[in-house]
């Protein structure tokens, strides 16, 4: 008799991770979906619209993050962390630990009754603490699966053990604080790890003032300001005092290309900042941006017509200079100080608003579960890979896919998704 | 016929719909609507709860048509139809209307008036349900075989991947030998290593292969059919060669732009970087001072792309010819240095300490080669410079193969203007072309490094064996049909058809439109076109779409 083929872990459910586990499950394969957080989607969730067409980020990821949700070899474990793989290729034993939602999934209606009542208001992650969310709440708006979670962290029933409002008004009767953490053992052929990425913190160059001035910000937060589910609505103002940015500096290369943070190149900056200029724009008409840029990078197809397109229609002026540093004037006016390599005469510029293009890095606690996979990391702790056998950890049957790996654009990450699905697949079913 | 009754389902999504219309009121109204003999409003249509509801109003009330008005037909129609199926009612008698991204969504301020718009939506789903046809999908057997066109790295990569998976593969291949681009180079970048190494490992591996026949001197002449039942016949100088496929992989590559009366190209002082990896790998180069220029052709006017490629290729040469020749002098002219990912920008840093001289030049004013010199203008100095040179290197973008126009034609698939092949949707369906069945990956798609190309590679394997794994395809029955005895075979939808899903063929009534139900989308254009009305789009008939637009005239006074 035929053996079935083993399943495929999948750790990461952003886009990546979700193609990955939707090739495999269309093939025929079982498919576990890992994701930490209460939600899959990841980082393409969070972005307003996609270059270089413009598509609005989630209207094109919903469908995807549906199809996983309903596939019949996908299973999802969000809120779970991979803690511990042993074995070898074609028979891996994963330990998980899924963390306790203090929501039933089956029951929750999502309907936000509970959200209402709560007393507690904490710093919304997925809107980059750009507002203030509950204790218990939905991840994002069309987050898969579509329930509510309760933040252990700052709930009062669970830190202090008053409250429970949230339970006596759930009509569906989904509130479950006797949800335990729990351990579930899998036993999967091959590993695919899409983690994603985190952003560099600027912090790390006091000379922007990050955190000091309230009107510089990172890209990241631009997308949430600049989504209309996000939280000003869509409206594009400052943080300062919400009146709307017209003036606006991106400035590139935040931590990137820079030996004392990271040597490399993050590739996508000078395509979304382009975007974001773009949307600015979009939003107001009396808009002004400018890109200030080292070299400017758009090697994709139509990326060069794409920024032809930001300079003749959308009022983007691109300056290659580096940015010196970030001043503030009385009115929390960003002053951008800057040198035009190609008059080498050193500038400044007052603006509402200064977006840092801050570099893609791997996820701050990427360490850890390269020692639990038994995996090597490359000098920037990005998982690595050979050139030509790209999408192969150092550890045989387990493979990985788009940020992880490397900082890479959408469709880049989605091709090497299917690309390590087939590989999977390939040891799987070998 | 029977009876038609119609039940409606209105759904408050929490507050989503519910904070913004008068929920009660639509299912209220929806009840007096003409066939409706059951309508109902629940706070999650989609949930559990929301779905028993479904089932047991079907059952209880006989019901043979199936309305929710709520959020989007993208993300829940598949939820509800197959709610409506496990009801034992034919999953295409259940009509979708959105009234929360149309209505609460968008006018939220106008409770009145949006709740008015929901009104005459939910008029126009019934009037269209009450003349919806039982449908039935179509499932379509797949051969086991896949067809890879191009033998260089990516069509390797992608052939022995599925063959490792099990099927078989027909390799084809226009040259007399496997290796496509990677025969023209002698390192490759940024480990450099000879590509010809790996050229012969991966010809090695595939001739090893048993699962995997590889045709070289072959063209692909003809390709008939659709996914899983390709009909291909191919070309190897005299003969003839006919097989089925159920897949097809474009992996053809690309050429690069040989600089013809540019910067005074004459292959002798003036080359390319192509013809330089040649006298690198024969140690044949013989020059103290090389001048490199970038973007040659490309970056302008008439190819506005970056092709991406080219600024490593620079770095690697340069380094070569430096370590050949420790006393040779490299500049390198650029526009933008494009040395992206983690591996390019320590490369780059490379050559820079190893002695290369990087000058970085206008897009206004382009370096102009002079007997012996480069004149440039040096933007960082702001000066104009004048380099004496040996040989001179221009590094020309990769430009799509004149052929592949012709091959497009006969995969019936599209390319863009620059004659790469056009993938199905730029950002989530990078790999797949628009028509099911076929896909593509490497330089066909947009220049590409080896690395890549293997990445893409795989994953084009990997889309092409879902087909191959399960077998079978199951298509959407909501597809054109064609009145023979209307159609004048005038051909124009064959025209029309971005599908490639319907074709004339002879009959014994003459020249008709005949459907590929297989490749139909069921987008209308067909239908829209055709000047004889003989197409009929299934589910989105002509009566479906005037009966609701009738009713919304009623509706609207």
């Amino acid at each position: 008799m035929e053996e079935k083929p083993k399943a495929v872990l999948v750790i990461g459910g952003g886009i990546a991770g979700i193609q990955a586990a939707l090739d495999l499950g269309d093939m025929g394969m079982k498919v576990h979906l890992v994701e930490r957080k209460p939600s899959i989607g990841g980082r393409m969730a969070q972005l307003d619209k996609t270059f270089p067409t413009n598509d609005c980020s989630i209207c094109i990821l919903a469908p995807k993050l549906a199809d996983c949700f309903r596939h019949p070899n996908i299973t999802l474990h969000t809120l779970s962390e991979v803690k511990n793989v042993t074995g070898q290729m074609g028979d891996f034993s994963v330990k998980l630990l899924e963390y306790a939602r203090f929501v039933d999934e089956e029951k929750c209606v999502n309907c936000g009754d509970c959200v209402a009542k709560c007393p507690v208001k904490v710093p919304d992650e997925f809107d980059m603490e750009l507002r203030k969310r509950e204790a218990i709440y939905p991840y994002y708006l069309q987050g898969v699966p579509a329930v509510m979670t309760i933040d252990r962290e700052n709930c009062l029933y669970l830190t202090r053990g008053v409250c429970r409002i949230c339970e006596k008004f759930c009509t569906s009767e989904a509130i479950d604080f006797e949800q335990k953490d729990a351990d579930a053992m899998l036993n999967v052929g091959a590993i695919i790890v899409a983690t994603g990425f985190d952003p560099y913190d600027p912090s790390g160059i006091p000379q922007y003032g990050y955190k000091r001035y309230r009107n510089v910000i990172i890209s990241l937060e631009y997308e949430r300001l600049i989504c209309a589910s996000g939280p000003t609505g869509g409206h594009l103002t400052r943080p300062s005092d919400n009146r709307p940015a017209e003036r606006i500096a991106f400035v590139q290369c935040v931590g990137s290309r820079d030996f004392k943070n990271n040597p490399y190149c993050s590739s996508v900056c000078c395509m979304h900042a382009t975007k974001e200029a773009m949307l600015a724009r979009e939003h107001n008409p009396k808009v002004k941006s400018c890109i200030f840029y080292i070299d400017l990078r758009a090697a994709g197809k139509g990326f060069q017509e794409y920024v032809a397109r930001g300079e003749q229609e959308y009022n983007i002026s691109y300056i290659r200079g580096r940015v010196a540093k970030i001043t503030e004037d009385r009115d929390e006016n960003p002053i951008v100080w800057y040198e035009e390599t190609q008059s080498s005469k050193t500038n400044k510029m007052t603006v509402d608003l200064a977006v840092l293009a801050t570099s893609l890095m791997p996820r701050r606690d990427v360490k850890e579960l390269a020692k639990v996979l038994g995996v090597e990391l490359d000098e920037y702790n990005f998982f690595k890979t050979d050139p030509l056998n790209p999408l192969d950890t150092t550890r045989p049957g387990i493979f990985v896919c788009g940020c992880c790996r490397e900082p890479t654009d959408i469709p880049e990450s989605v091709a090497q998704a299917s690309g390590a699905a087939e590989r999977a697949a390939e040891t799987v079913m070998r | 016929m029977n009876e038609v009754r119609v039940g409606v389902f209105v759904c408050h999504c929490g507050t989503n719909i519910g904070g913004f219309l008068d929920v009660p009121g639509l299912a209220k109204y929806a009840l007096n609507l003409p066939n409706v003999v059951f309508a109902k409003d629940n706070q999650y249509t989609c949930s559990d709860a929301g779905l028993t509801e479904i089932r047991n109003a079907i059952a209880e009330n006989k019901l043979n048509r199936a309305v929710v008005a709520s959020c989007t037909p993208r993300t829940h129609e598949p939820l509800f139809r197959s709610t409506c199926k496990e009801a034992g009612l034919n999953p295409y008698l259940f009509q979708f209307v959105n009234i929360r991204d149309q209505c609460s969504w968008v006018h939220m301020q106008e409770r009145e008036r949006a709740t008015k718009k929901a009104k005459a939506l939910i008029r126009m789903g019934v009037a269209r349900a009450v003349l919806l046809e039982p449908l039935e999908e179509i499932e379509v057997e797949v051969n086991p075989r896949a067809l890879v066109i191009g033998g260089g790295i990516a069509g390797m990569t992608c052939a022995l991947s599925l063959a490792n998976r099990g099927f078989e593969v027909k390799l084809i291949e226009k040259e007399d030998r496997l290796g496509g681009t990677l025969n023209n180079l002698y390192m490759l970048y940024p480990t450099h290593e000879e590509a010809s190494k790996l050229v012969q490992a991966k010809t090695k591996e595939i001739e090893k292969n048993p699962k995997i026949e590889v045709l070289t001197s072959s063209e692909v002449e003809d390709v008939k059919g659709f996914i899983g039942n390709y009909d291909v016949t191919v070309r190897q100088g005299e003969k003839e060669r006919f097989f089925k496929a159920g897949v097809i992989i474009v992996a053809t590559g690309a050429g690069t732009l040989k600089p013809v009366g540019m910067y005074g190209y004459d292959g002798e002082n003036v080359i390319t970087q192509m013809e330089l990896e040649r006298m690198l790998e024969k140690g044949r180069l013989n020059a103290d001072t090389v001048v490199m220029i970038q973007c040659v052709g490309s970056r302008n006017e008439k190819r506005a792309y970056c092709s991406k490629v080219c600024c490593p290729t620079a770095l690697k040469n340069a380094m070569l010819i430096r370590e050949a020749n420790p006393d040779a002098q490299v500049f390198i002219l650029y526009k933008d240095m494009v040395t992206q990912g983690t591996s390019y920008e320590d490369y780059y840093g490379k050559a820079r300490e190893t002695g290369t001289t990087f000058i970085k030049y206008s897009p206004e004013k382009h370096p102009v080669v002079e007997n012996g010199s480069v004149r440039v203008y040096d933007e960082f100095l702001g000066e104009e410079l004048s380099l004496p040179y040996d040989l001179v290197v221009l590094s020309t973008p990769m430009v799509a193969h004149l052929d592949s126009a012709d091959l497009a034609q006969k995969l019936k698939v599209p390319v863009d203007e620059y004659g790469f092949f056009l993938e199905a949707h730029v950002k989530l369906r990078p790999i797949d072309f628009a028509t099911d069945g076929i896909y593509m990956c490497g330089c066909a798609h947009w220049p590409t490094n080896v690395g890549e190309s293997i990445s893409q590679a795989y994953g084009a394997a990997s889309r092409a064996s879902i087909p191959l794994s399960v077998g079978h395809v199951k298509t959407e029955p909501s597809i054109a049909v064609v009145d023979e005895d209307e159609c004048s075979g005038c051909s124009l939808c064959e025209l029309t058809c971005p599908f490639k899903a319907i074709r004339i063929e002879e009959t014994e009534k003459g020249r008709k439109a005949k459907v590929i139900a297989a490749s139909c989308k069921g987008c209308g254009a067909c239908g829209a076109g055709c000047p004889q009305k003989a197409i009929t789009m299934r589910h989105f008939t002509d009566e479906q779409l005037l009966a609701q637009v009738i009713t919304l005239a009623e509706a609207v006074p």
